[in-house]
C-alpha cells in the first residue's frame, strides 16, 4: 500500500466527513497544497495553482474509490454515545465453546453466528471459550433470550457464558467523558 | 523599592505586548494561534511510569548530573539517531528544561563584553538571558527571501574578536525555518574558522517535515550540529521532552558537550538549581523508551497535516507565507495590510477573536510578520483562518491604510 494511501486513510478514521479538497490538502497529495473545500468563500483566489488544487481532490477522489472496491474502506460509521443521547440499549459479550467440525473448524458456526442482525461483532480468540461475540438488545430479557433460543442450541455450541456490558470507558480508541488537559493551557506562549 | 532593583534589570525593556497578552488570556470564545506548546497531553505511558515512580516513592534529589539511567538513556538515543556519542558520566547534564541549560551554558562561556551573536527572529529568552551572563547580544537578521535562514556569510560577517559564542535555533522559533545539512555545515566552517562556541537549541528537532511533493525530499531530515565534523568539542546542544513528547509542564532538557565545558555548566547548576526534579527525569525516562517512538511519530504526522492546512490556508485568505519545515509555527507576512505587526494582532483579537503573536516580540526583524501556531486542533486552524479572512475582507473594505493609526 502506498504512503499516500495509508494516509489517507488515516485521516479519514478520524474524521470521515472530510470533503475531498480538505482530505488532499491535509495529506498534501499533488497538487493538493492549494486544494479548498467546496464553498470555500474566498471566492477570488489568492494566487493561481487552481489546476493544482483540483488535481489533488481528483487524486484523492480516486484514492478513495479505490479504497472502496477493494474493500479496505468496508464502511463509513460514527462512533455515538448512545447513552448520552438517552437512547436505551443492552450489549453482551458473550464468550462461547464450540467443537470445531473436522476439515471446517471453526468458520461454519462462527458464520452461522455472524449472520444474525443482533450480533454486532464475532471472534475467534484463544483461551478457555472459542468464540467471543457481542451481542446487542433492547432488554437484558431479549439479550438473554437471543441467547438461549439461538446460540445455545447450535449443535455445535458446548457451552456459553454471558457478560452483559455495564460502562463503556474507552471504544474504537475514543476515550468517552471528559476531554483530557482541556482548557489548561495558556493562550499565550512565546 | 525601584531604587532597590538592579540595573541590569531595570534596563530590560518590559514588554508592552504583555497586555494584549492578558486580554487575549481572558477573552470569552477566542481561538489562540498563541501558543507555543503541544496540544497534547503527555503521552499516558509516560505519565503513568510517573505515577508508578512516586508510588515507589522516588522523591529525593538525584545526582546534580541527572540520573545515571537517564543520562545514558539521552547517550543512547543521541548516538543512534545522529551518531555523536556523549559519555552519560561527564557530558551530559539533565536540566530543569532547555531554559535553564542554555542560561548555564552562556553563563558557563561568556565573560563581560563578550559577544553571543544571535540570530533573529529569535526565541525571547536568548537576548536577556546574555545580557545576565554579563554578554553583548550581537543581532544577525534573517531574511524571508531566504526563509530565514541564518546565512554562513551573515554570520561571518558579524564575528569581531570579542565573539565568544553563536547560538542556533533550528528548526526555529518563530518561523518554523530549518537548516537542511549543507547550510548548517556552512555555519559550521565559519565557527571553526574564527573558533566559536556554538550554543546549538534543537528542541524542535524532532518536528520536522519533508515531504514527498513539496521538496523532493523523502523522510524527515533534521542534522544535529555537533554531529557535523569537527563541531562536536565545540557546540553545546540543547535538547529536551517539552516539544518531543507534550512534556511542556515537566520542566526537562538537557545539555551535551564538550567534558569540560559540561563540568563548568554542572558547577553553576549545582548551586543554583541542585538537579531537576526526580518525578520529571523519571518521567523522561520513559519518554526516551522505544515504547514511546510511535507516539512522538503519531504527533509528527498529526503536525503536518496541520501544517498543510494552516499553509494553504493562509495563503488562500491572501496572507503570503514561505513554507515552514520546522517546529509548529508559520511566519506569515501582514504587510500587505498596511498595518504592522502589533497592530494586525491587537486588531485580529479584538475584531474576530483570534491570537496570533506579533512578529516584532522576536526581534525587530520579525515587524510586518505574525507568528501562527499550528499546534491547535484543525477544526480550530480552519475557525481561525475563516476569521482571519473576514478580518482581512473587513480591512479591504475600508480598514486599509489605517497604517500608523493604531487602535
Amino acid at each position: 500500500m502506498k504512503e499516500e494511501e495509508k494516509e489517507v486513510l488515516k485521516v479519514l478514521e478520524e474524521n470521515a466527513r472530510l470533503s475531498y479538497g480538505e482530505i488532499a490538502r491535509l495529506v498534501g497529495v499533488a497538487g493538493g497544497e492549494a486544494g479548498g473545500e467546496a464553498g470555500g468563500e474566498a471566492g477570488g483566489e489568492a494566487g493561481g495553482e487552481v489546476g493544482g488544487e483540483a488535481g489533488g481532490e481528483a487524486a484523492v477522489k480516486k484514492i478513495i474509490s479505490e479504497l472502496e472496491k477493494k474493500k479496505i474502506i468496508k464502511k463509513y460509521t460514527v462512533v455515538a454515545d448512545w447513552e448520552k443521547a438517552g437512547v436505551e440499549s443492552v450489549q453482551a459479550l458473550i464468550d462461547i465453546k464450540v467443537s470445531p467440525e473436522r476439515e471446517t473448524g471453526y468458520d461454519p458456526v462462527a458464520e452461522r453466528i455472524s449472520r444474525f442482525p443482533e450480533v454486532r461483532s464475532v471472534r475467534l480468540v484463544s483461551g478457555e471459550y472459542d468464540l467471543s461475540v457481542l451481542v446487542e438488545g433492547k432488554t437484558m430479557r431479549e439479550v438473554a433470550y437471543f441467547v438461549a433460543e439461538k446460540i445455545a442450541p447450535l449443535e455445535q455450541v458446548r457451552n456459553t457464558l454471558t457478560h452483559f456490558l455495564l460502562k463503556t470507558y474507552k471504544e474504537d480508541g475514543e476515550i468517552y467523558g471528559e476531554e483530557e488537559g482541556e482548557g489548561k493551557r495558556l493562550a499565550v506562549t512565546l | 523599592m525601584s531604587n532597590k532593583i538592579a540595573e541590569r534589570v531595570k534596563g530590560l525593556k518590559g514588554s508592552g505586548i504583555r497586555e494584549f497578552f492578558d486580554v487575549a488570556e481572558q477573552m470569552e470564545g477566542a481561538i489562540s494561534l498563541g501558543v507555543g506548546e503541544p496540544d497534547f497531553v503527555t503521552p499516558w505511558s509516560i505519565r503513568e511510569a510517573c505515577i508508578f515512580s512516586l508510588e515507589k516513592g522516588y522523591t529525593s534529589y538525584t545526582s546534580n548530573w541527572g540520573l545515571l539511567e537517564l543520562r545514558e538513556a539521552i547517550s543512547e538515543r543521541t548516538y543512534r539517531e545522529s551518531g555523536v556519542f556523549y559519555d552519560p558520566e561527564g557530558e551530559i547534564l539533565v536540566t530543569t528544561g532547555v531554559s535553564e541549560a542554555f542560561d548555564l551554558a552562556l553563563r558557563a562561556v561568556v565573560n563581560p563584553g563578550d559577544e553571543v551573536v544571535l540570530h533573529e527572529p529569535s526565541y525571547v529568552s536568548y537576548k536577556p538571558c546574555t545580557v545576565f551572563a554579563g554578554g553583548t547580544p550581537v543581532c544577525v537578521e534573517t531574511r524571508v527571501e531566504d526563509e530565514f535562514k541564518l546565512r554562513a556569510e551573515q554570520l561571518a560577517e558579524r564575528v569581531t574578536e570579542k565573539t565568544k559564542a553563536v547560538v542556533l535555533n533550528y528548526p526555529n522559533n518563530p518561523t518554523g525555518a530549518a537548516l537542511s545539512r549543507k547550510e548548517l555545515e556552512e555555519i559550521a566552517e565559519v565557527a571553526e574558522e574564527r573558533d566559536l562556541v556554538v550554543i546549538s537549541d534543537e528542541i524542535y528537532g524532532s518536528l520536522t517535515y519533508g515531504d514527498n511533493g513539496d521538496s523532493g525530499e523523502r523522510g524527515r531530515g533534521h542534522t544535529c550540529f555537533s554531529s557535523l565534523n569537527g563541531m562536536r568539542e565545540r557546540t553545546v546542544l540543547l535538547n529536551g521532552f517539552s516539544k518531543a513528547y507534550a512534556m511542556t509542564g515537566w520542566r526537562i532538557g538537557y545539555a551535551a558537550g564538550n567534558r569540560e565545558l559540561l563540568e563548568a555548566m554542572m558547577k553553576i547548576h549545582q548551586y543554583v538549581m541542585l538537579c531537576a526534579p526526580i518525578t520529571a527525569q523519571k518521567a523522561a525516562l520513559e519518554a526516551l523508551s522505544p515504547r514511546c517512538d510511535c507516539e512522538t511519530e503519531k504527533m509528527v504526522e498529526e503536525y503536518n497535516r496541520r501544517r498543510r492546512l494552516m499553509l494553504a490556508g493562509l495563503r488562500e485568505v491572501g496572507l503570503e507565507c514561505f513554507e515552514p519545515k520546522g517546529a509548529f509555527y508559520t511566519f506569515p507576512s501582514v504587510e500587505s495590510t498596511g498595518l504592522s505587526s502589533e497592530e494586525f494582532a491587537k486588531r485580529l483579537l479584538l475584531e474576530e477573536k483570534v491570537v496570533v503573536i506579533p512578529g516584532s516580540v522576536f526581534g525587530a526583524c520579525g515587524e510586518g510578520f505574525v507568528r501562527c501556531s499550528y499546534a491547535v486542533s484543525q477544526y480550530e486552524i480552519k475557525e481561525a483562518l475563516e476569521r482571519i479572512g473576514r478580518f482581512l475582507e473587513g480591512l479591504e473594505g475600508g480598514g486599509r491604510g489605517l497604517r500608523g493609526e493604531g487602535v
